[in-house]
């Protein structure tokens, strides 16, 4: 079995962020790193090929600056079989359309896979749009938010989905693709021999004439929209502190809620 | 491509150079100069106080998405994805119908709202209370469980049928979910999770979200692929009722019987009780830190939360300290809520819960360290200590219901 995980390198966020004072962006030494919910992903797979170690083969797939080979050499060195860098400067403003057809060629350039893995949303763009439209564009079944995955044939997934008011236990048949939540496991540490394998191992790169694209249909070119203004979100009205005594604290907090119209109060 | 320096205008402040989240703008005789490391984000655009830094425009879309070049005439209406889950209709909806009401009066075209599901008779009228025109309804047993294969089938095949020129859908776990598929079906743009919907002079949908986690917002357009598309986040929008409600029509539409399968079976659906039910979904979520000490103490939390019709959420730090279930946790790997009130008690504020909840209208937050970081995105602040405020907090709402003790 052929397991697709595909992962993105992203800047922390949590440094990303407003001067409250001069009111621009200031960004202190953003790390870039891999996506947090993509570990999960990661895991995921790990756990499935950890089943069967010689069964099952694990894909890690990206695309990015060439810099972006550094979360495939992470996750080889946590026991990915094999990684694939997606890198051209056509590539470059690719918005989730343009981004999932281009990921959809490379899978289908690798013929053979079962299973593609995806995190739940990555946290610089927070869409969460590129796992479902890249199982729409490979034409295979896919549930999102997944918590747990279990096989009940050798070719058939059972898997629980967290929805906005439960969960919901799901049959999916292979090949799939699932979208994952931390619930499925944490990612496990490097292991030495991973890691040394990661440095030695040369990660392949696709650019567009790789993948059979032409450069209309990649990148911003490719891409449907268009982001015409980027701009700090207005900060909420100033903060009220409200002093006193406990009781004064929670006299007064209660009427400015009730003021504002809170249901419930 | 990268980012456009317009050298006229730069003044070499090195603002961008510091914004860049890639580190691909530096200072080069005085002049930003941009590298082949920009992933074209946006971010120094908006950063830039003279103007002088632009992104290239998007082509007219892939050339093999089979859309006509500019904007098709061919597509009218405004469309909003009624959501129907266990014979209920969500109120997101009513939401957007309201604000693509206002958005259609402006473009003067009519609003439509599409109903998918089983057994659906009688839910179209208040769809027309809220400013639908007409009503396009599927009802077939296939549908009666969500699934997004079924569903995006045939939200995309009426969409094809019907040609609207914008479609929008709420970005609850079901919008998110299955809208992704109907815009690739449909070979269109999307935009996920928008905060604010507008319409630009030459009539293109503004859509505007934050990106980030938060930290800077971005305005969207789709200004060749139809329709424009996005989800939008709840209670963001205001539902009004009309107060002369539509004469609407309604459309029953019968999809194609292949369109109606799924390969996958729904085995099972269940909605959650306890503490964390409605989580995403309450008006008021009172969640609780690790500065609630002890598991029992959170019984404080669900008393609160019960007279005010509210659910019970918790931090990263009190759910690994083993004080409330997995379920209950709010930020990065747990639950996204926006409700109308989201109190913060004995919770720090550490970044990974900060995007978890800063959509809420009003955050007010309880603690007993004045430095704490919560307090710097808080609209209201209680320096406390929890364990006296909260019982007191309580006394107070009792006491205006009616009781005895005020």
């Amino acid at each position: 079995m052929h397991i697709v995980v595909c992962v993105k390198q992203v800047p922390e966020t949590q440094n990303v962020r407003i001067d409250p004072t001069t009111n621009t962006l200031i960004r202190q030494g953003v790390a870039s790193i891999l996506n947090p919910f993509d570990h999960f992903a990661l895991e995921a797979a790990l756990r499935i090929k950890d089943m069967d170690k010689n069964g099952v083969k694990v894909t890690v797939l990206t695309m990015g600056p060439p810099q972006a080979k550094e979360v495939l050499v992470d996750a080889l060195s946590r026991g990915a079989d094999d990684a694939v860098l997606l890198s051209d400067r056509a590539f470059a403003g690719a918005d989730t359309w343009a981004t999932s057809y281009t990921l959809s060629a490379a899978i289908k350039k690798m013929g053979d896979v079962d299973l593609v893995i995806c995190g739940k949303q990555a946290i610089d763009g927070d869409t969460a749009q590129v796992g479902p439209e890249l199982a729409t564009l490979l034409d295979i079944p896919y549930a999102t938010y997944v918590s747990r995955i279990e096989f009940v044939e050798p070719r058939v997934l059972r898997v629980t989905r967290q929805t906005d008011e439960g969960t919901a236990l799901w049959k999916i048949p292979l090949p799939a693709l699932l979208t994952v939540l931390k619930d499925v496991g944490r990612l496990r540490v490097r292991s030495y021999r991973a890691t040394l394998r990661a440095r030695r191992y040369e990660i392949p790169i696709w650019g567009a004439a790789d993948l059979g694209l032409s450069e209309d249909t990649v990148g911003l070119k490719g891409s449907f929209t268009q982001v015409i203004k980027v701009f700090s979100p207005q900060r909420a009205k100033e903060r009220v502190m409200i002093e006193g005594s406990v009781q004064e604290q929670a006299a007064r907090l209660y009427e400015l809620l009730k003021e504002q119209g809170v249901p419930g109060l | 491509m990268k980012a456009l320096i317009e050298k006229d205008r730069c003044t070499g402040c090195g603002t961008c150079v510091d914004v860049c989240p890639v580190g691909a703008i530096s200072l080069v005789d005085g002049k930003a100069e941009v590298s082949d490391d920009c992933t074209l984000c946006g971010m120094c655009v908006g950063s830039c106080e003279f103007d002088a830094i632009s992104l290239p425009k998007v082509g007219a879309g892939p050339s093999d998405a089979g859309q006509p070049h500019g904007v098709a005439p061919t597509h009218r209406g405004i469309w909003v994805y009624a959501e129907w889950r266990h014979g209920n209709i969500h109120r997101v909806s009513y939401e957007l119908l309201s604000r693509a009401r206002q958005l259609a009066d402006k473009k003067k075209v009519p609003v439509g709202a599409v109903l998918i599901g089983y057994k659906l008779d009688g839910l179209e009228k208040e769809l027309f209370s809220y400013g639908a025109d007409i009503v396009y309804v599927v009802d077939h047993p296939a549908l009666a469980h969500f699934t997004d294969e079924a569903y995006g089938n045939v939200l995309a095949f009426l969409a094809k049928q019907y040609r609207p020129e914008i479609l929008l859908a709420g970005a609850t776990s079901i919008g998110r979910s299955f809208i992704p598929r109907v815009a690739a079906l449909l070979k269109t743009g999307l935009t996920a999770d928008c905060t604010d919907l507008d319409i630009n002079d030459d009539g293109l949908l503004v859509q505007t979200r934050p990106a980030f986690g938060g930290n800077i917002m971005a305005s969207i357009l789709c200004p060749y692929g139809r329709p424009q598309m996005a989800t939008v986040r709840p209670r963001v929008m205001q539902a009004c009722q009309l107060l002369e409600p539509r004469q609407g029509t309604v459309e029953k539409v019968s999809v194609p019987e292949h369109l109606l399968k799924s390969r996958v079976e729904v085995l099972e659906e269940t909605i959650s009780e306890g503490p964390s039910a409605s989580l995403v979904e309450a008006d008021v979520v009172i969640s609780g830190g690790r500065g609630l000490k002890k598991k029992e103490n959170f019984r404080m939390l669900e008393e609160l939360a019960r007279l005010v019709n509210g659910a019970v959420g918790a931090s990263r730090g009190a759910v690994e300290a083993g004080l409330a279930d997995p379920s209950q946790q709010v930020g990065q790997t747990g639950r996204t809520v926006a409700p109308v009130l989201y109190m913060a008690v004995g919770i720090s504020g550490a970044i990974q819960h900060v995007v978890g909840m800063q959509g809420s209208k009003i955050i007010v937050a309880v603690n007993k360290d004045p430095e704490a970081p919560i307090f710097d995105i808080c609209h209201y602040g209680v320096v406390a200590d929890l364990f006296e405020f909260i019982p007191e907090f309580i006394k107070r709402i009792k006491g205006e219901c009616g009781d005895s003790q005020n």
